[in-house]
């Protein structure tokens, strides 16, 4: 049952994936837009997606992939389940960012731009997410946890497990 | 249309917003419908006002009072006491605003305010950004249709020079004639585009704009259409800015339904409009050539000029680039006069120039400033000084293309010129204030990390020369440095500057080179006596405990926290650290409820 749920959703993005494709078609410099919806829809860009977008918009394959390598926003992996960035911009950053990301690290075990083995946490490195009046910053997800020491990360991951 | 006895404005800027001021508005929604003051008293959820330190920011007019740190649980109080009787609530008011004796100042005479003059900003933090009407109603479009109607083309240009204003992007090329080479470059179509891929970490000015007032944009860019002879504009977006670019779709739509935007426009004749393109994460496509690649759907990197984008730009035609803050001092110019704008700032740079301040400052936010104001001012009455009673050290500005400003400096006027004399450039208006605490070496290594980062790989010295930089940095912050290394930053650093392709390549060694001209002791400590005299860089350092204050804890925190076991004693006697098996990690000196630990 769950099996097939997962195949109505996948094939339901690849038809959103479509009308996408369908509505830049026939505009100039479509390839980009196109995958920053791509993305929105699959959280990613597998090489299957590539594959769609090369083909639906008549662009070569390496094309798409040299854009989806060139830009870091574009990702082939799949993030985590929470998706923890946390800000390396220079104001957070004098302010001990890196201290922040380094607990982070240390506790979940991977690396940046790496997933937990259960799917449920990543962690980017983000550039200046704006708030530079809460530094250090870092999100997970579309929540912002500010004005953060290295005493918070255990706290604050709790309330994701 | 209703008139409301007071309205209560509420900052809906991203620092507010990640401070949950959604929840406070929602809480002053609800508490002013209990009270049954929804007919009397408007809610304006307005762009960022500029002290994001206080965040989430409220003020209520007519009074002008500012409340700060607003907790939605206070929005009760509030209400029923202000709102209600009209007694302010002192305790939730800024400091800065309440006066010996209880008086209230008003917003625009505290320090923060003061110094400021807002043209870039005159909107943001005042009016709903959402709303049209609330544009228009400050004289919004006015110059667009004053342009339109009254002005030929090259009117428009004269006055854009005459003002003096300079590109606020960073390089600071006359507007103005940028605006003549465009209109003088032949090609039946031409683009206008705005470079809003604000990538400098630190700043955020654009942003505000954007998020705060974005119509004053898309008024200008149609302005510029209409000077250089363009009918369509491309507004070149990060994908970062999630706020920013919701609003911006919000004016588009309604600008084209009010007939602003479209064919026709006044009725002159004139079409013009606008499309929003998301970048999707890459620095250098700030810098303009490889920002018109990006809009043409291509990798984001740049190409050699001439020629210059007024030739041959988006889709080959000529084409007209400046940013969202230059964009935005335009209608204020066409409305007041050239003269008025030139008569404001320094001698060879004209108006003001909006910076985010940022590091180790009080008031972290937005400021605009005249240009000539001194760096003393804006850190010290502007910016309300260090916290912590720490010792200023420098400022950068300019971010991973600047360089730092001293002690020794701080009473240069703030202009493109002068920042230029001393080692730096205003770049686009980042300004991160660093204390005692924060090690030279370590910032400049911060920098060249992100520009290698950034590098999109294709010319050669950016490539592989700031890779080589960055060893020597390395080397030189895990305790390796040996001296010839200064020299080898220097030589390598003057070279890649004359010899990269682009913007990003040119100025990405400035952090370097400018440490090094003001802060070379700690350098030298870095590589003579292997210390880091501001205890950041973790190779240089050791940690000790100090005797004096050690209690000789019964069930130390410091034991049974360290990872390694490095640390050894009995209780009631000082304990001690083995410096060979001590990993460096500080989980000691964060857990001794003494502060007996140091680091050196």
């Amino acid at each position: 049952m769950t099996a097939l749920l997962e195949d109505v959703k996948e094939k339901d993005k690849y038809k959103r994936l479509h009308d996408v494709i369908d509505a830049y078609k026939d505009k100039p410099g479509a390839l980009i837009p196109v995958m920053n919806e791509a993305q929105e829809i699959f959280g990613y860009l597998p090489f299957e997606v590539q594959k769609e977008i090369s083909e639906g918009l008549n662009v070569p394959l390496t094309k798409v992939y040299g854009i989806a390598t060139f830009y870091s926003r574009f990702t082939l992996h799949p993030a985590g389940k929470y998706r923890i960035g946390v800000c390396l911009g220079t104001a957070c950053y004098v302010k001990g960012s890196s201290l922040i990301l380094d607990k982070i690290k240390e506790k979940l075990g991977i690396d940046v731009n790496e997933t937990t083995p259960d799917g449920k946490f990543s962690i980017d490195s983000t550039r200046c997410l704006g708030c530079c009046g809460l530094a250090p910053v870092m999100m997970i997800n579309n929540d912002v946890y500010g004005k953060l020491s290295p005493d918070d990360v255990d706290k604050i991951l709790e309330k994701y497990k | 249309m209703p008139f409301y006895r007071s309205h209560v404005l509420i900052c809906g800027g991203t620092g507010c917003t990640s401070n949950n001021s959604d929840a406070v508005a929602e809480k002053f929604k609800e508490e002013l419908k209990k009270h049954g003051l929804e007919e009397e008293i408007q809610i304006v959820r307005t762009g960022c006002f500029g002290l994001c330190e206080l965040g989430p920011v409220v003020i209520v007019y007519p009074e002008g009072v500012f409340y700060n740190k607003i907790k939605p649980e206070y929005v009760p109080d509030l209400v029923e006491e202000h709102l209600l009787k009209g007694r302010i609530v002192k305790k939730y008011v800024y400091g800065e605003t309440i006066e010996e004796g209880g008086k209230f100042l008003p917003l625009e005479e505290t320090k923060f305010f003061k110094n400021q003059l807002r043209i870039a900003l005159r909107n943001c933090g005042v009016i709903n950004p959402e709303d049209i009407e609330e544009y228009i109603a400050m004289d919004g479009y006015k110059a667009l249709g004053k342009v339109l109607t009254e002005m030929t083309p090259q009117d428009v240009i004269d006055i854009v020079k005459k003002s003096g204003l300079r590109g606020r992007g960073g390089a600071g090329f006359p507007t103005g004639l940028k605006w003549q080479f465009t209109h003088d470059a032949k090609g039946t179509q031409k683009y206008v585009v705005c470079n809003a891929d604000e990538g400098d970490p630190g700043a955020f000015m654009d942003r505000s704009i954007l998020e705060g007032d974005p119509h004053s944009v898309i008024e200008a860019m149609a302005i510029a259409a209409y000077a250089v002879g363009a009918n369509y504009g491309y507004i070149y977006v990060r994908a970062e800015y999630p706020m920013a670019v919701k609003r911006l779709t919000i004016a588009i739509g309604q600008a084209r339904q009010y007939g602003l935007l479209g064919k026709n426009i006044f009725g002159s004749g004139f079409d013009f409009d606008v499309e929003i393109r998301l970048g999707a994460g890459a620095f250098v496509c700030g810098e303009e050539t490889a920002l018109m690649n990006s809009v043409m759907g291509l990798r984001g990197e740049p190409r050699p000029r001439p020629p210059f984008p007024a030739n041959s730009g988006v889709w080959d035609s000529p084409t007209l680039l400046n940013n969202v803050e230059t964009y935005a001092n335009i209608p204020p110019i066409i409305l007041n006069g050239p003269e008025w704008f030139s008569s404001i700032g320094t001698e060879k740079s004209k108006g003001t120039k909006v910076f985010a301040l940022g590091g180790k400052i009080n008031n972290t936010g937005l400021v605009e400033i005249p240009m000539g104001t001194t760096l003393r001012e804006i850190i010290y009455d502007i910016g309300g000084g260090i916290p912590n009673g720490k010792e200023f050290k420098a400022v950068q500005t300019g971010g991973p293309s600047g360089g730092c400003i001293t002690r020794e400096n701080l009473d240069t006027p703030i202009d493109y010129d002068s920042l230029i004399n001393i080692g730096t450039i205003m770049g686009s208006g980042g300004m991160i204030v660093m204390d005692e605490d924060n090690c030279m070496v370590d910032i400049a290594k911060f920098f060249l990390e992100f520009t290698v980062d950034e590098s999109c790989g294709k010319c050669p010295p950016c490539r592989i020369g700031m890779k080589r930089m960055l060893e020597i940095l390395n080397k030189i912050t895990s305790g390796n440095g040996e001296e010839e290394d200064i020299e080898r930053l220097e030589e390598l650093g003057n070279f890649i500057k004359s010899a990269a392709l682009c913007g990003l390549g040119q100025t990405a060694p400035n952090p370097v080179l400018s440490t090094l001209k003001y802060f070379r002791d700690e350098y030298e400590a870095h590589i003579k006596d292997k210390k880091c005299p501001a205890g950041v860089c973790q190779a240089l350092i050791q940690y000790y405990v100090d005797s004096e204050k050690c209690h000789g804890c019964a069930r130390p925190l410091c034991v049974k926290n360290c990872p390694t076991g490095a640390i050894s004693g009995v209780p009631k006697s000082p304990y001690s650290i083995n410096q060979e098996i001590c990993t460096k990690c500080g989980a000691c000196m964060e857990s001794c409820p003494f502060n007996a630990i140091y680091k050196k």
